[in-house]
């Protein structure tokens, strides 16, 4: 794959809520059209980097830049703009319960081009066969939807802009391996059809190794000494099989290791 | 076995700190009330900014409309029925010792339309609607929601706060009238059909004591009440705490903070009106030392 331009710059970024501190010293680059996944345990972080990204959260240091741009120094009104180039797609879809999925994917369209209504319903049902889901879905709202539904009608309503950046928060979490796996050949699909960057947040190894080009392992701060890097690994899917940082294979194997010791000396302690 | 009381129990304190802590949660409490205040003031700012800059649209300030002020009539009605039978309940006894049982319109009247009216419909309206828009509100934040509608480019505050401030506003002088008419016909009612009191006097007590003012009076701080509801309403949900529990605790604040709010803004209204009233009209007989 050729290296392009990048169009996301983390720099040195540090994220906290009151006291306590979840992101330190980020920072990464992300080219034009990469498929970057970001894993780490539960708590590490991995969400409030992706809402960094769009501006939903602020970092305590350092800053996002986005073609150029740096997101924090933008006036409400050019983050909106900017906003309009990104998709995202929430870990449960974040659909508007009192609409139905006819509105929830025309939300954007609507809010940003009122008076193009004819060429809305079009789009509508282009993403809707892209995304592989019936028109019988439109008048039904979110809550008739099973969780695959939900995520698929999530990504519609991410592309109905043509987004440049897509942003998927945990897609696959919660749904079965057959519906997770459906997911990850619609990331890729949509990929193939939209020239987009996309930033995936998860922990599912499958998906990261399946859809990304590249991997970036988050740690959660709490457990790092204050020396250590909150990014413990970043390259290629091939690369991270054969990672020597042992926190690292833990996470791509699945293993407890010294988290289950840990847990017994706490139960110790208790009783 | 241990018990799980042990680990919750505080670490032993010496004597210095069990005297400094009281005045540290103190401190702590007024710093986070002085906090709330102003995010609650910048909150209502952005409100009023966006409200000016850019009206809702029509399909979501009907829906708004329809959800706080239609559907609130039936119980502001009721409960204004009943609050004005109550209160002839309540002075008839007294007024009757005194032999002034007829003047007992001009009482309920006068105190459905400067006092209960405005108040019953706002204490109505943030039991029914605030705890309900809190609850929603603090839904959408749980469920990302309004992460959702930032993250494509929608202003939150415009889309979700304006058309629900903006239906509290409108619709709540509505509601306090038809409370206001509900009572005096309950009082009435009750008074003239089950207490017997003659209907041509007290009619006539009626009209003798209560005035165009009294209407706007109790208007006036209507349009204030409803603003305290829908900015308290939905801010809470707003700032909703996660999980069912904080969707619950926003749902509860908000009714509790808006009715302490509308007593004591209601307080302060009335005085500030009363000697607006007796600025204008320096000689009426409605004043007490008039």
């Amino acid at each position: 794959m050729t290296v392009s331009k990048p169009i996301i710059e983390i720099n040195e970024l540090d994220v906290s809520f009151g006291r306590q501190d979840v992101l330190r010293d980020i920072s990464l680059s992300v080219p034009a059209g990469q498929t970057l996944a970001i894993i780490g345990e539960s708590g590490c972080g991995k969400t409030v980097l992706l809402k960094t990204i769009i501006g939903l959260v602020q970092p305590t240091r350092g800053y996002v830049e986005f073609d150029g741009q740096r997101i924090d120094q933008l006036d409400d009104q050019e983050l909106t703009r900017q906003r309009t180039r990104f998709g995202f797609v929430f870990q449960n879809a974040a659909l508007f319960d009192s609409m139905t999925v006819a509105e929830n994917i025309l939300f954007p369209l609507r809010q940003h081009h009122p008076g193009e209504r004819a060429s809305h319903d079009d789009a509508m049902l282009a993403r809707l066969a892209e995304v592989g889901l019936p028109t019988a879905v439109l008048r039904k709202r979110p809550a008739e939807l099973s969780g695959g539904m939900r995520k698929r009608v999530g990504l519609a309503r991410a592309l109905i802009m043509n987004p440049e950046v897509l942003l998927y928060d945990e897609p696959t979490t919660g749904l079965d391996p057959i519906v997770s796996d459906v997911i990850n050949e619609l990331m890729m699909r949509t990929r193939k059809q939209n020239p987009v960057t996309s930033i995936i947040v998860t922990h599912d190894m499958k998906t990261a190794t399946k859809v990304a080009d590249r991997i970036v392992m988050l740690y959660p701060l709490a457990r790092l000494a204050d020396d250590e890097e909150q990014i413990l690994f970043d390259g290629s899917a091939e690369e991270i099989e054969g990672a020597n940082d042992r926190r690292v294979t833990q996470f791509i194997r699945g293993e407890a290791g010294d988290r289950l010791m840990e847990m017994n000396e706490t139960a110790e302690e208790v009783v | 076995m241990s018990t799980g009381l042990e680990y919750s129990r505080p670490p032993r304190r010496g004597i210095v700190s069990a005297l400094t802590d009281p005045l540290v949660d103190l401190g702590t409490l007024v710093l986070r009330s002085i906090e709330t205040l102003g995010d609650m003031t910048l909150f209502a700012w952005q409100t009023i900014r966006w409200l000016v800059a850019r009206l809702p649209s029509k399909d979501t300030l009907y829906t708004n409309m329809y959800q706080i002020g239609v559907l609130s009539l039936p119980v502001v009605a009721l409960t204004g029925t009943f609050i004005g039978m109550v209160l002839a309940v309540q002075s008839y006894t007294q007024f009757r010792a005194f032999g002034l049982e007829t003047q007992l319109g001009g009482v309920i009247n006068r105190t459905m339309f400067r006092e209960l009216g405005p108040v019953l419909a706002a204490t109505m309206l943030a039991g029914r609607v605030g705890s309900a828009m809190a609850a929603e509100l603090g839904t959408m934040r749980v469920t990302e929601q309004i992460d959702a509608l930032s993250s494509m480019g929608a202003n939150p505050v415009h889309y979700l706060v304006v058309p629900r401030f903006l239906s509290c506003l409108l619709l709540i002088p509505s509601l306090t009238i038809m409370a206001v008419f509900m009572g005096v016909v309950g009082g009435a009612a009750y008074c003239v059909f089950l207490l017997n009191i003659d209907v041509h006097h007290y009619s006539a007590n009626s009209k003798l004591y209560v005035e165009n003012w009294d209407l706007l009076y109790g208007i006036i701080k209507s349009v204030f009440f409803g603003a305290t509801i829908g900015l308290v309403s939905c801010y809470r949900g707003f700032n909703c705490k996660p999980g069912a529990e904080g969707v619950g605790q926003a749902a509860t604040s908000a009714f509790v903070q808006s009715f302490v709010v509308i007593i004591v803004l209601d307080l302060f209204l009335s005085i500030l009106l009363d000697n607006i009233y007796s600025y204008l009209w320096p000689t009426s007989p409605m004043l007490l030392n008039g």
